[in-house]
């Protein structure tokens, strides 16, 4: 079995079946993890360059231990400050990975569409770590894999999205794959952070938190950039709190053993309250054990390994 | 140089539609009809089955120079310009310096002597280094050889200097241009905003972006008095409100660019930086109220915005790379798919070319009337061809037509009675 792509850009593309090849494969990969040694060959000699034009010490991490796992080699290349300060497009420096016989790019990248502008300028395999308000596909098919893993099954599956979706990649990779596999998405938040059209890909769109999550299985909440208060999306954190965070009161309003989950880092009080972030039905742990797992999986996959 | 054009069909919008000869003189048209009486040693065009029209007035392009000409030059440009058939164009002043003073205008004037190809008129600022602060010195420019004032991509957001903007204008019979974006709403924004950019994530500007300062404008053109001058409009809303300030008599005239009305958002898809531009592709309701617009008058000129950039520039990811693409030597093509699809007939097609942009800055341009410089363009309508950006004359390649199958080529182009281009081939 295999992708038989050479990227891994955006879920959009996807199929149903391509994504449940990636949660199976990353299956086998969660066995490896559970070992004492906690390595396998399958990637040996291989080499993987997590490319991170932004900070992010979690997917970052998350890669470099996958790789690790598989037994790649792992190089990680944050050139934020230092080539694109002296002027070198992403391109060239891309160019100059590649010409290091680089087999996989991991990209992170603040602007949308990067990963696409460099997978049409190399030959090594690229896997979108993120780009601007994209997509983060990684990040969705590990939310995906947590929600399987608690016995949830897609097909009408009720999942609440909460916070700024507008400026959000988790949302949209979120989106389009839990569309496609027959889950009902609602997206909830100020009608400030709702992208416009959002309805059209298929997702409900809330205004009101409580209303929102009646019902639903699944509560996804998205971290507040506590740097766009004052970019009038928003009054004050204070009041975003007070309509859009997560309460333990609030959860009650979903169905009885709904699960909580964040792509993290969280804001405690803000978004989740710290007894929700801490709470039996809160994943977030389990998000973070299992972006390895996947991640082994995506790795795999892209790298044509047997 | 005498040149006698024989045999084709031509156009002088308004003027003269039909078989005959041109006769050129000392650089001036001295006859146009049928049957004209050529002297013996002109040089004889032979145009039957051609178009014969005059050359086309661009009222929107950037020629970079001063300041960036590894974009494009003034050379470079008008190169690109008569190849397009364009005889006259207008640049806009967002150079290095900006063309804000009478230096800068007359610099630009002088290489475009140099150059010798098209003429090449200058549009300076609204304001100093287009900050949108203090008025340039609007009566310098004018009499330097400015044709029309505008801050184009830096448009003036404060509506009392825009005001007396145009008050002061008024002193100089000079049109105000105004690139209508309101820059708090389009703030950091790289295509339209809507479902393609929601699906995308790309920072979008929305079409009420355009609309209120479009809105604003027009009232202040009203309350002032001025010649008011939309560059490439390209919304629902803006062509609505010019029409409606047309009929109440306001000083008005509107441009629009043949990628607005040839192409939509959906184009972006795939992040293709060839398809960013500003104003962004609309929608398909948008392009059709530019086709409206064109066909009901509303909309009286089709301008380029010819914006050369880089091609490392435009290789940047999508809110990286600059806005804007080439048009020149594909305006013609493009307008004339319009023709083919009925919704202009080909006079006012090349009225909208020729003498509409030419009434809008009140140049005596874009008519073949005897007397008039002899600024001709001749076509060949039905030829086809495929876009190939590396035969542009200009010195960039952006374009998003490129492998395009057009029809309607530029056979040659006359300019003050000398002929400054001839297609490869072209006998």
């Amino acid at each position: 079995m295999s992708l038989k792509r050479k990227d891994l850009l955006s879920l959009a593309p996807l199929s149903a079946d391509d994504i449940k090849l990636i949660l199976e494969t990353a299956d086998s990969f969660k066995e490896v993890t559970g070992r004492e040694i906690k390595k396998v060959p399958a990637l040996r000699g291989r080499t993987v360059v997590n490319l991170f034009f932004e900070p992010s010490t979690r997917t970052r991490t998350s890669f470099e231990l996958a790789a690790k796992r598989l037994s790649a080699d792992v190089i990680n290349f944050s050139p934020s400050s230092s080539s694109v300060v002296k002027g070198e497009t992403l391109l060239d420096t891309a160019r100059n990975i590649e010409a290091m016989q680089a087999d996989i790019i991991v990209l992170r990248h603040p602007s949308a569409g990067a990963a696409e502008a460099l997978a049409r300028g190399v030959k090594s395999s690229v896997i979108n770590a993120g780009d601007g308000w994209h997509e983060h596909p990684t990040q969705a098919l590990l939310d995906l894999y947590t929600i399987r893993e608690r016995g949830l099954p897609f097909e009408g599956l009720r999942v609440a999205i909460v916070g700024d979706v507008a400026h959000s990649r988790v949302a949209r990779s979120n989106i389009h794959a839990l569309s496609k596999l027959g889950a009902e998405v609602r997206v909830v938040g100020p009608p400030t952070m709702m992208p416009w059209g959002i309805d059209k890909l298929g997702a409900g769109v809330y205004y009101n938190l409580d209303e929102a999550l009646r019902g639903v299985q699944v509560i996804m909440m998205l971290r507040l950039q506590l740097e766009r208060q004052g970019r009038a999306l928003f009054p004050t954190i204070r009041e975003y709190a007070r309509l859009y965070g997560l309460t333990a009161e609030r959860v009650k309003l979903a169905d009885p053993g709904a699960i909580v989950m964040h792509p993290g880092p969280i804001n405690r009080g803000v978004e989740i309250a710290p007894e929700v972030a801490d709470s039996l039905s809160s994943v977030i742990l389990d998000q973070v054990a299992n972006g390895v797992a996947v991640r082994m999986g995506i790795l795999y996959l892209m790298s044509g390994a047997s | 140089m005498t040149i006698v054009i024989t045999g084709g069909h031509i156009i002088d919008p308004g003027r003269f539609n039909g078989v005959g000869d041109l006769l050129i003189e000392e650089g001036k048209v001295a006859a146009v009809g049928p049957g004209v009486k050529a002297p013996a040693g002109a040089k004889r065009i032979a145009a039957k089955g051609r178009l014969v029209v005059p050359g086309f007035v661009d009222l929107h392009v950037h020629f970079r120079e001063p300041g960036f000409e590894y974009k494009e030059t003034i050379q470079t440009g008008s190169a690109s310009a008569v190849a397009g058939g364009f005889t006259t164009v207008c640049c806009m002043p967002n150079t290095n310096p900006v063309n804000d003073n009478q230096a800068i205008t007359e610099f630009i004037l002088e290489r475009a002597r140099a150059a010798g190809l098209a003429n090449v008129l200058p549009i300076g600022a609204i304001t100093k280094g287009s900050e949108g602060k203090e008025l340039a010195e609007i009566g310098d420019l004018r009499r330097a050889g400015c044709v029309a004032i505008s801050d184009d991509g830096k448009p003036v957001m404060n509506s009392l200097v825009m005001r007396r903007a145009m008050e002061y204008a008024l002193a100089f019979d000079v049109p105000v241009v105004d690139h209508c974006e309101d820059l708090h709403l389009a703030e950091g924004g790289c295509m339209n905003e809507g479902l393609v950019s929601t699906e995308l994530g790309l920072p979008g500007i929305p079409a009420a972006a355009e609309d209120v300062m479009v809105a604003r404008n027009v009232s202040l053109a009203e309350l002032t008095g001025a010649r008011l001058h939309l560059a490439h409009i390209s919304t629902v809303g803006s062509v609505r409100m010019v029409r409606e300030a047309k009929s109440r008599g306001i000083k008005v005239t509107a441009e629009a660019c043949p990628h607005h009305f040839t192409l939509t958002e959906e184009v972006v898809r795939g992040f293709n930086t060839l398809a960013k531009m500003n104003p962004p592709l609309r929608t398909w309701n948008d392009v059709q109220a530019i086709k409206e617009g064109l066909r009901d008058g509303t909309i009286d000129v089709i301008a380029t915005d010819h914006a050369p950039h880089a091609t490392q520039e435009k290789q940047q990811g999508f809110t990286e790379a600059p806005f804007g693409i080439v048009g020149l030597e594909t305006a013609l093509p493009l307008t004339l798919a319009l023709v083919d699809e009925g919704v202009l007939s080909l006079e006012s097609a090349i009225e909208k070319l020729t003498t509409a942009p030419a009434k809008a800055f009140g140049l005596s341009k874009g008519t073949l009337a005897v007397g008039a410089d002899a600024d001709v363009a001749v076509l060949d309508p039905h030829a086809q061809w495929e876009v190939d950006p590396a035969k542009f004359r200009s010195k960039s390649r952006n374009t998003p037509f490129a492998g395009w199958k057009v029809k309607g080529a530029v056979l040659a182009t006359i300019v003050g009675g000398r002929v400054v281009f001839e297609a490869p081939g072209a006998a």
